[in-house]
């Protein structure tokens, strides 16, 4: 019987961790908007100049030092 | 009539703008197409139908000058460093999936926007940008110029909203959740029959977990709930939260106390289950509607930036720098942002969003010009006269827009039921406390007294009101009608007073009766008419040319519009003029009128005139008709009395119109009714009833456009369901009374769980299984009774 104290502590690891998953969420902003994004994932993908185009990469690397900063800041 | 316009869907008329076999009903549309379709976003045009949205007037101009101003620029972008900036624009256009697709997709139309995300409930959107290759202003200027026109006023600029409050309530629901879920599992295998059986082991170590986790719950979870139950105690109030705090102390202690002395699980589980439901009924509450604004000053209303003319020199400044004395420059379409004098021009003011006046006055140098009007036609020079601040209606909305006083939100029904309640339950609980130590038995006697509160604990009283408001909030917000927040209802039901505005609330603001006096012209001089009206931007022209069907030439010559007096023009060389008896016909009108008239004259001689008259909303007799008996009916306008023997017999009594009230007259008006014991429901639409709106015990705001301006307000009516208003105040009557009926049953399940308590019978089991059962029962009974009667009643 006593593999329960086993058990039990597996599962308040696994239930914290989606507790942990839900909080990120709500603190990263997931929950702001619950409509948009369902519609954006419908949107087929735009393309549009060539994919070499310099300021596109530019504009790729600002995109990603955004979302570390985003990351950063919560 | 001719074919829908492609890019926003309207009628296109009889001449519509071609471009490669497609139709525009506009230039200004076309031009969007064109834009989309160089830079390969026709896909638009495929995700919806006619998407774009119609904007009339379209010149830009220097009328974003003002974002090169440093000052503006650092306090509307969020954020900006090493060339990058970031901002949030309100959009109140963003109404489709294409809006989202192409907003999201500007990229492709800029280089310098680097992207953009949009939130399509609140209609924003987030743009992130090189501003070394775009400027903000060039930015707002590419929006525009795909007719998605920011909202940019002084109010956006001061205050950045914050939705900390709403990401709280969700973490403390998910933390209780956890905690709910893994405590019921913990306490479960007690319930079942041979629970007792349990190894001790087991049962101290499932209590000491269940102890430890639900610590995070009562401290931080529940801390609202002990905080506003202090705070109601400081204004010697009673307040619903009280006896819930006592419930969840109770609850806490008596578990803890069982845990640490390991004789019982004690009652976490519905500890927790009884936080959870409560925080849900909170969120529910919570909800708004993001887009919409309740809360709109004349900040918002003015303008971020003016043009002043320093040592002959125009230069963009700050509405907030202007002083006593500055010399501004006022353009067409632009609103005169403080009380000044006419130094040069013509003016020819729109007042009709401050007095309900829908035509513009007319004004010569020297005369004074109130803040809040509206430019229409040529450029003028104005000399400031008192501040922003100190002007006519800024001052009126300063003085006036005071935050009620946290006791008096206390006084509603909730609350009030909540003090017989609590006394009651204290009372039976010291009395089973004393019964227990009369018998001998101290032990019991505590035990008695903690069960008692733990099982008043009114959860299903506290979620009765979140649900029934919070469902008859959004079955009134599916219809048109959008209240401020859900406790707006009570004040509706309260009321036993109603204020009426006229113009632009029991009237069309636009669309007016039109008739022909005289001979009436065939359908060749209709359509001479049509094409001269048509070149004009002055209400009344607009107005009727909407109003006459058939055809228009495009071409006409010799066109003039002379402010005041009327337009005239050579069509098909037939010489027309239209406008006052002044200058149609060369004599002054005999009767000063109380009807509009502008007069026709064709060739050679003088048709007649048209008769403009206001017209009533649709359904505005069986509203008052309907809400005659209930309630007090009170007209109070700006105009004059020219309508009164219309509208006399529509409202009750003979005191209750009255006629040529300023702003400041209303709001005294309103005052007087309260200091006479009314409840009053204030209804307007404009700037002129701000003072009123805000004074009332509640205001209902009439808006043709709900996204745009409207004054602050308990609730916005679009007013196309005007006709459903008496529907509306009713409704809060059924909703009152579902509540009624939900207290009964909650008290139910009460009277139930205090006859176990009293014995001291309550065990864990119970009441895990009672405090669930009355509170889904509860909120099942109110959610779906209200449903069902909405669609009933609201048709």
């Amino acid at each position: 019987m006593s593999v329960i104290y086993f058990l039990i502590g597996l599962g308040i690891l696994v239930a914290g961790g989606f507790l942990v998953a839900f909080i990120w969420a709500v603190k990263s902003g997931q929950y702001d908007d619950s409509y948009t994004p369902s519609v954006r994932m419908l949107f087929d993908d735009f393309k549009s100049g060539s994919e070499n185009d310099p300021s596109k990469s530019e504009n790729a690397e600002i995109i990603n030092q955004d979302s570390k900063e985003k990351s950063n800041i919560n | 009539m001719g074919q829908p316009c492609v890019h926003c869907g309207e009628d296109c008329g009889n001449h519509p703008v071609l471009l490669n076999d497609l139709t525009f009903c506009c230039y200004g549309c076309q031009t969007v197409y064109q834009i989309l379709n160089e830079k390969d976003l026709k896909q638009y045009y495929q995700i919806e139908k006619m998407p774009g949205i119609r904007i009339e007037n379209q010149d830009t101009g220097d009328k974003y000058a003002f974002l090169d101003l440093e000052d503006i620029k650092t306090r509307l972008l969020d954020f900006s460093d090493s060339g990058i900036g970031k901002v949030t624009f309100f959009i109140p256009g963003i109404h489709c999936a294409s809006c989202i697709w192409l907003l999201e997709n500007l990229n492709s139309l800029n280089d310098g926007v680097v992207h953009s995300t949009v939130n399509f409930p609140r209609k924003e959107v987030n743009i992130t940008f090189r501003e070394d290759k775009i400027s903000l202003r060039n930015l707002i200027e590419l929006l525009v110029s795909i007719h998605y026109i920011p909202e940019i006023t002084l109010g956006k600029l001061d205050k950045k909203g914050s939705r900390s409050s709403d990401k709280k309530i969700l973490l403390k629901i998910g933390i209780t959740g956890f905690v709910l879920m893994n405590v019921m599992m913990y306490n479960f295998p007690e319930y079942l029959p041979g629970g007792d059986l349990l190894e001790t082991n087991f049962r101290r170590f499932f209590g000491w977990l269940s102890l430890g986790l639900s610590i995070p719950v009562v401290f931080y979870c529940s801390s609202d709930y002990f905080l506003s139950a202090v705070k109601s105690l400081k204004y010697k109030i009673i307040s619903i939260d009280l006896p819930i705090a006592l419930g969840i102390a109770a609850l806490f202690l008596q578990s803890a106390y069982e845990v640490i002395s390991q004789t019982g699980t004690g009652y976490l589980d519905s500890l927790a289950g009884l936080i959870f439901f409560l925080l849900i009924g909170r969120w529910y509450q919570s909800k708004t509607y993001q887009a919409l604004s309740f809360e709109r000053d004349y900040k918002s209303y003015f303008p971020v930036a003016v043009t002043r003319v320093e040592n002959n020199l125009e230069k963009v400044t700050q509405l907030k720098d202007i002083q006593e004395g500055d010399r501004i420059i006022v353009r067409n379409q632009e609103l005169i942002p403080a009380d000044a004098q006419l130094l040069k021009g013509e003016g020819n003011i729109d007042y009709s969003f401050v007095t309900g006046e829908s035509l513009p006055v007319r004004k010569h140098p020297g005369d004074t010009v109130f803040a809040g009007g509206r430019q229409i036609g040529s450029v003028v020079e104005l000399k400031v006269i008192k501040n922003v601040e100190q002007s006519y209606l800024t001052q009126l909305w300063n003085q006036e827009m005071s935050e009620e006083p946290y006791s008096s939100r206390l006084k509603n029904l909730i609350n009030g039921v909540s003090r017989y309640f609590t006394v009651i339950v204290l009372l039976i609980a010291i009395a089973a406390g004393f019964f227990w130590l009369w018998k001998g038995e101290t032990s019991t006697a505590v035990f008695v007294f903690t069960s008692v509160l733990i099982v008043a604990c009114p959860c299903a009283l506290a979620m009765t009101i979140p649900f029934t408001f919070g469902t008859t909030m959004r079955q009134f917000g599916r219809m048109g009608f959008y209240l401020k927040r859900t406790d707006i209802i009570e004040k509706l039901y309260k009321a036993d007073t109603i204020v009426f505005d006229k113009t632009g609330t029991i009237t069309y603001s636009q669309g007016m009766k039109i008739e022909f006096v005289g001979q009436n012209p065939d359908a060749a001089e209709l359509m001479l008419i049509k094409s001269v009206v048509r070149h004009s931007t002055h209400p009344l022209s607009a107005a009727l040319f909407r109003s006459l069907e058939g055809d228009f030439y495009p071409d006409i010559e010799q066109f003039k519009e002379i402010p005041a007096m009327g337009l005239s023009g050579l069509v098909k060389s037939i010489r027309v003029n239209i406008g006052s008896a002044k200058f149609v016909t060369g004599k002054d009108e005999e009767e000063k009128g109380l009807s509009t008239k502008v007069y026709v004259y064709i060739k050679d001689r003088v048709l007649g005139y048209y008769r403009f008259e206001n017209q009533y909303r649709k359904g505005l007799n069986s509203i008052l008709e309907n809400l005659k008996d209930n309630y007090d009916l009170h007209l109070i306008t700006g105009d004059n009395e020219s309508e009164k023997a219309k509208l006399q017999p529509m409202f009750s009594g003979d005191g209750h119109l009255l006629f040529n009230q300023s702003p400041q007259d209303k709001l005294h008006y309103i005052k007087k009714l309260k200091e006479h014991g009314k409840t009053v429901l204030m209804i307007g639409d404009g700037l002129n009833d701000a003072g009123a709106l805000d004074v009332s015990d509640a205001g209902i705001t009439i808006a043709d456009d709900i996204y745009h301006f409207s004054p602050a307000c308990d609730a916005i009516l679009e007013s196309t369901r005007f006709n459903l208003l008496d529907k509306y105040i009713r409704f809060t009557k059924t909703s009152m009374n579902i509540v009624r009926i939900s207290f009964g049953i909650s008290f139910f399940y009460n009277v139930i769980g205090l006859s176990f308590a009293v014995q001291g019978l309550l065990k864990p089991v119970v009441a895990a299984i009672l405090m669930p059962v009355s509170s889904v029962s509860v909120v099942a009974f109110a959610t779906l009774s209200i449903t069902l009667l909405a669609k009933r009643k609201l048709k």
